[in-house]
């Protein structure tokens, strides 16, 4: 047991350092890291819900885009009359100091964390109590229609979009906008993992898994099964806030549909990578994430105009011919590892029944 | 918010005009989910990209001289090819799964039907002109496409060509067989392989008369398709598996929804409604149902 520890201390270490390094490392790839970041953070939520929970939820693009708008808007917000922000397109009459940039972008990723969480309490009875594909539906269309929605309300800008504050202009240094992102989704991704590897070691998420096992069974032993899911969705609106957040202030434009509420990208891309790596473990979706991603980066560029079909097939593929994900895909082959213990006269048998 | 139509009598007479001549199209699709989910078990995210595709079809043949309401036969035939090699292609692999495995791979094919049509008849809102003219009712003061009644009344022929149809021939009863239990169905001989291939064709044929339709009477664009998947879902749910008469009435008052939305709320938050409505549905027959401590299944 002891080894064991040591060897998870050397590999937790080794990543921190990683992590911190890369942007030093890495230099020019700091968008594309903090991508990552924000990426496997939304992996990992969403894993609590479909993975854990077996509630498999389009809806956690609803608290990102959230997360996303409240963020810039609390910015702009605390220092400038927003309406007039959003009609003069942003930054070309009012700036931001340095210290009102970072105070309000601060307060702007408190709220973006508290109020989706709070929105996920409050709609979370009459949405939880949908099951199985109903509840997909569902929250598909909360994604859209917050989507459209938003597109029509005029003070965070409508159909045109929303500008961000601009980085400071004071700070000469030109990697510091680069460098502030990544380190503020590099700290929400060690939250974010902390969090969910806690989840993992609690009865938590043994209720979680006996939600997703046989719901009804878990109500009869007593579990008030609603109470925690609605728990494990705010938790996980909690995060994807804050990811939008971040997200928001690096892409520097919020548009409604396309950056936003993304359902057509972000809110499928979630899916896809927790499955793809593997649901309902904790590496699966950190692992699926980033080969995601490198799979994207490396062949967007190639395939141009040809990505969503990529995509698409993508999709198709992997949720066809790969349900389980690649730590599925390991636990089947190397079952020891996952500290299964399989008899061998056991597998005889299995296989003899087959 | 404009309350303009509370106050004006014949903007409401419109309002429900167009709400239930195009409610009755939206049944029709709505039919077509109906009869793939009853049968195969499968909820179709692409339902609404197939009836798009279809709409471009004919908008197809309008380019080449011959009149957009042919159409309303040549597309459901190349549709009902397409929805069959879907069905070989992936849906197969999925029939027999779990549910959300079937919407991710259908969302993954509307996906890239999108893509596809995105390529092949560019990013334009396109239209095809019927030249049917239009009916004024009321001294002139509502105005009424005559394409919007002639859609309206091929959907109701071929509704009913197809209720005729399940019902009389031997594919249909197959497929009605199917329906109510595979298993038995295929141990008295049918091909249920065949069925489902059949009813994943006939689905998308339905799918490609409402798309003709809706290329004479509203607009094309190839990112359009999920309002009309959605739209389907809603009434399929209101109005439950294999109830054709409340197809027919609950997509005619989703018509009517959405156009008196449109007056009241703003041609702006159309889609939000039908979605926010979707939402709504759901959960107040949730709440219904967990009264009784039962829930949707």
């Amino acid at each position: 047991m002891e080894k064991v520890k040591q060897k998870d201390l050397i590999l937790y270490s080794g990543l921190i350092i990683l992590g911190l390094a890369a942007p030093y490392l890495f230099s020019a790839f700091k968008v594309q890291l903090t991508y990552l970041c924000v990426l496997i953070v939304l992996a990992m939520t969403w894993n609590l819900q479909g993975g854990e929970m077996g509630y498999n939820t389009f809806g956690n693009i609803l608290f990102y885009g959230l997360g996303m708008y409240l963020t810039a808007s609390v910015q702009v917000g605390m220092f400038f009359p927003l309406a007039e922000w959003t009609e003069s397109g942003g930054e070309k009459t009012f700036v931001h100091t340095t210290a009102q940039y970072f105070q309000g972008i601060g307060v702007g990723l408190l709220v973006s964390a508290i109020v989706p969480a709070v929105i996920a309490g409050a709609i979370g009875y009459a949405i939880l109590g949908l099951r199985g594909h109903y509840f997909a539906i569902c929250t598909l269309g909360l994604g859209i229609a917050a989507g459209e929605i938003a597109g029509g309300i005029e003070i965070i800008g409508a159909g045109q979009g929303f500008t961000t504050p601009p980085f400071p202009a004071e700070i000469v240094d030109t990697e510091a906008r680069g460098k502030f992102f990544y380190f503020l989704s590099f700290a929400l991704l060690i939250g974010t993992f902390v969090f969910v590897k806690y989840i993992y070691g609690s009865r938590f998420r043994l209720i979680l898994n006996a939600i997703r096992d046989n719901e009804d069974k878990a109500e009869a032993m007593g579990i008030q099964t609603m109470k925690y899911k609605i728990v494990g969705w705010m938790c996980s609106a909690f995060f994807c806030g804050l990811a939008g957040g971040i997200m928001g202030g690096l892409i520097g434009y919020i548009d409604s549909t396309d950056v936003a509420f993304d359902g057509r990208e972000m809110g499928v891309f979630m899916v896809l990578m927790a499955i793809l790596g593997g649901k309902g473990t904790l590496w699966g979706p950190v692992i699926g994430a980033t080969l995601f991603h490198f799979f994207k980066e490396g062949l967007w560029t190639l395939i141009l105009g040809w990505q969503y079909v990529a995509l698409g097939v993508l999709i198709v593929v992997i949720v066809v011919y790969f349900p389980e994900g690649l730590m599925g895909w390991l636990r089947e082959k190397y079952p020891e590892r996952f500290g299964e213990v399989i008899d061998d006269k056991d597998r005889k048998a299995q296989v003899e029944l087959k | 918010m404009d309350f303009l139509i509370f106050k004006a009598p014949m903007l409401m007479v419109q309002a429900s005009l167009d709400g239930i001549l195009l409610g009755i199209l939206f049944a029709l699709i709505a039919y077509g989910m109906a009869l793939q989910w009853g049968v195969m078990n499968i909820i179709n995210i692409a339902q609404g990209d197939l009836v798009i595709l279809g709409g471009y079809i004919a908008y197809t043949i309008y380019l080449w001289g011959i009149h957009p309401a042919w159409g309303v036969i040549i597309s459901p035939i190349i549709m009902f090819f397409v929805g069959w090699g879907l069905y070989k292609l992936v849906i197969n692999k999925v029939v027999d799964r779990d549910l959300f495995i079937s919407i991710l791979a259908t969302f993954g094919i509307a996906i890239v039907f999108q893509q596809l049509m995105n390529f092949i008849f560019g990013a334009d809102v396109v239209v095809a002109q019927s030249e049917y003219g239009t009916t004024m009712l009321f001294d002139n003061s509502v105005t009424l496409p005559n394409s919007k009644i002639f859609s309206a009344f091929i959907s109701v022929l071929y509704a009913v060509a197809l209720v005729i149809y399940m019902k009389k021939s031997r594919l249909g009863r197959a497929i009605r067989a199917t329906a109510q239990n595979a298993r038995a169905a295929k141990i008295l001989g049918v091909d249920t392989e065949k069925v489902y291939a059949a009813t994943f064709g006939i689905n998308a044929a339905l799918c490609g008369i409402a798309g003709a339709l809706i290329s004479i009477t509203l607009t094309l664009h190839p990112y359009v398709g999920l309002p009309y998947t959605v739209r389907s879902f809603m009434i399929v749910i209101v109005a439950g598996l294999g109830n054709l008469p409340a197809v027919a009435v609950s997509g005619m008052g989703l018509g009517l929804f959405e156009e008196f939305a449109d007056y009241i709320l703003g041609t702006e938050f159309r889609i939000g409604a039908v979605f926010l409505l979707l939402v709504l549905i759901l959960v107040y027959r949730r709440f219904k149902l967990s009264k009784k401590r039962e829930y949707l299944k």
